[in-house]
């Protein structure tokens, strides 16, 4: 019997949170001795990057080279994903939270009368019983969940694990998966993806900027200090509102929810709803000219400034360290 | 065109969180609920779509009596009649088992929710749905557009979005920026009072993933300020005491 994982990719890269999944499962694998963990990936991968599946802690990595399933065509990938899910004789799925994951997991958990839990942030007790730690309230608190079915599928948290790096490189398998007119019902005409970034669910720093940046054209300094760190920028949501940053760059309650080590929050005061989105983080760093900003409670670290001043010796600082 | 919205009874945004009974039940002193802020959207683009295509516009609700206000509250905000199933949402699976029911039973053609409830954050119920009724689904979807049959799609993934096209009937759990959220004027409020809501009971009581207990995150310790005059001290103590650069 293995654990079962489902990889997902971006042009031809697998994503780095379906590594961590990866590490998720080999984790769980040695918890509950359910043997080797096999992963599943879909569509044209550069094979190079199949490896690095290995080194996370898969030993076998199948691989259903179908041009088809390159865009996530969210039917075509839960069908797809099923059969190897059964042809391996998976009692457990693994999977990274995101848009596709989530989405490919809730018509899975039908498909295999499998119970499911989303946003999982540790390993499973499987002691007596099966429950399993999620976050809920947007990270404001946390729910053990009990699962009832012998099928399983968790949809797992960044940073729930540490990635492995150190793993054997895995052996790879092509498969053929059946998939019938209907699972290519829909249609994805166009992508559009910012090109070159960092992505803002997946980073290990986040850099966001709020209305105390004051416009559009001051978000220079935000991408500097990004670079020097290797982050993703983010913002606020009056920020996203007014149209000074795109959307997929809003962190917060109804925007993207970001687990990074390291969030910086640069003029921001820090409504309840945008901290919801990063409550998770493992350091919070708040700059801001008003001492009374609610931002400052939340944080670990904080410099009470202009954002203005202080931003461009912070990176200054940084480049002479790093 | 028959159009399903889904709503959940959520605390609002600013909630404190609490939880009682030995930390089994959300402790809801205190705390307002309101219409899931991503129902929101949904709700406001099937206002939409209704008015532009004709047709009617269902609201539905899993939750007990204490939920009745919200449904309201969708009737006010455009909705035509409401559908409340009368249990508590025990878990994804089992609301997704009471709605495929009622929408298979009504035959809509588009079945729009939130991409994800506030309180348990699943994001999963639109899909099962989807699965159960052998649809589509799509989330999360921050532009939906119907042309006769067809329905354009912009659905967000991690750093942009993806364009998309499928026929009715399908399923989608929305986000913004699909509409803009409708407050109810005096005329709605006072239509939603004798607008049609059915109350009926659940289908199974099947569940399969229950939550069973509560935890708080640990406090916050106070936060260590820097000068801003002397910001190598916060690149030391990220490096050093944080570790996390």
């Amino acid at each position: 019997m293995s654990i079962l994982v489902y990889i997902e990719q971006a042009e031809g890269k697998v994503k780095k949170t379906s590594l961590e999944a990866v590490s998720f499962a080999k984790a769980l694998a040695a918890q509950t001795g359910e043997g080797e963990v096999v992963a599943v990936a879909l569509g044209t991968i550069d094979s190079s990057e199949l490896g690095a599946v290995g080194k996370a802690g898969a030993s076998k990595v199948l691989h259903a080279d179908d041009v088809r399933l390159t865009d996530g065509v969210i039917q075509a990938h839960a069908s797809a994903v099923a059969q190897a899910f059964a042809s391996v004789g998976a009692k457990t799925l693994i999977l990274a939270k995101s848009s596709l994951g989530d989405a490919v997991a809730a018509r899975l958990a039908i498909k295999l009368n499998a119970g499911l839990v989303s946003n999982v942030v540790e390993l499973p007790n499987s002691t007596g019983g099966y429950t399993v730690k999620r976050s809920i309230y947007t990270g404001k608190a946390f729910a053990e969940t009990s699962l009832s079915t012998e099928n399983k599928i968790l949809a797992v948290k960044k940073n729930a694990v540490d990635l492995k790096t150190d793993g054997a490189d895995a052996t790879v398998e092509k498969i053929s998966v059946s998939l019938a007119d209907s699972d290519f019902a829909s249609k994805i005409t166009s992508t559009e993806r910012a090109k070159g970034e960092i992505l803002l669910p997946e980073a290990d720093i986040v850099v966001s900027g709020g209305r105390g940046m004051k416009g559009p054209e001051n978000w220079g300094m935000i991408e500097d200090l990004a670079k020097v760190l290797g982050a993703a920028t983010g913002c606020s949501k009056p920020v996203s509102d007014i149209g000074w940053r795109p959307h997929h760059e809003h962190v917060g309650q109804t925007g993207v929810k970001v687990a990074p080590s390291l969030y910086i929050a640069i003029g921001i005061s820090g409504a309840i709803q945008h901290l919801a989105g990063v409550n998770s983080s493992k350091c919070i760093v708040v700059i801001n000219k008003d001492p009374e900003a609610p931002f400052f409670k939340a944080a670990d670290y904080g410099i009470v400034g202009d954002a203005f001043e202080v931003v461009p010796k912070l990176t200054e600082a940084l480049k002479a360290e790093l | 065109m028959k159009i399903l919205v889904c709503i959940t009874h959520v605390p609002d945004t600013t909630s404190k969180i609490q939880f009682t009974a030995n930390n089994t039940k959300f402790d809801t002193t205190g705390v307002q609920f309101i219409i899931g802020p991503y129902d929101d959207y949904a709700l406001a683009r099937a206002v939409e779509l209704r008015d532009q295509t004709g047709g009617t516009l269902t609201a539905l609700n899993v939750g007990e009596a204490e939920t009745e206000p919200t449904l309201r509250k969708s009737l006010a905000i455009g909705a035509d009649d409401a559908i409340r199933v009368n249990s508590l949402p025990k878990d994804s699976f089992f609301v997704a088992k009471q709605i495929a029911h009622y929408a298979k039973e009504g035959g809509y053609d588009l079945i729009l929710m939130g991409r994800e409830s506030i309180d348990f954050n699943g994001g999963m119920v639109h899909g099962m749905v989807g699965e159960l009724l052998g649809m589509p689904s799509f989330s999360p979807v921050m532009k939906l557009e119907v042309e006769g049959t067809t329905v354009k799609m912009a659905r967000e993934i991690e750093g942009g979005k993806e364009y998309l096209e499928a026929q009715l009937p399908l399923i989608a759990g929305c986000q913004e920026p699909i509409a803009e959220w409708k407050i109810p004027n005096m005329r709605g409020i006072m239509s939603a009072r004798t607008k049609p809501l059915k109350v009926v009971e659940p289908i199974s009581q099947e569940t399969q993933a229950e939550a069973v207990s509560f935890q708080l995150p640990p406090a916050k310790g106070s936060v260590k300020l820097v000068d801003k005059d002397n910001v190598s001290e916060l690149v030391k103590l990220l490096k050093n005491e944080a570790k996390v650069l």
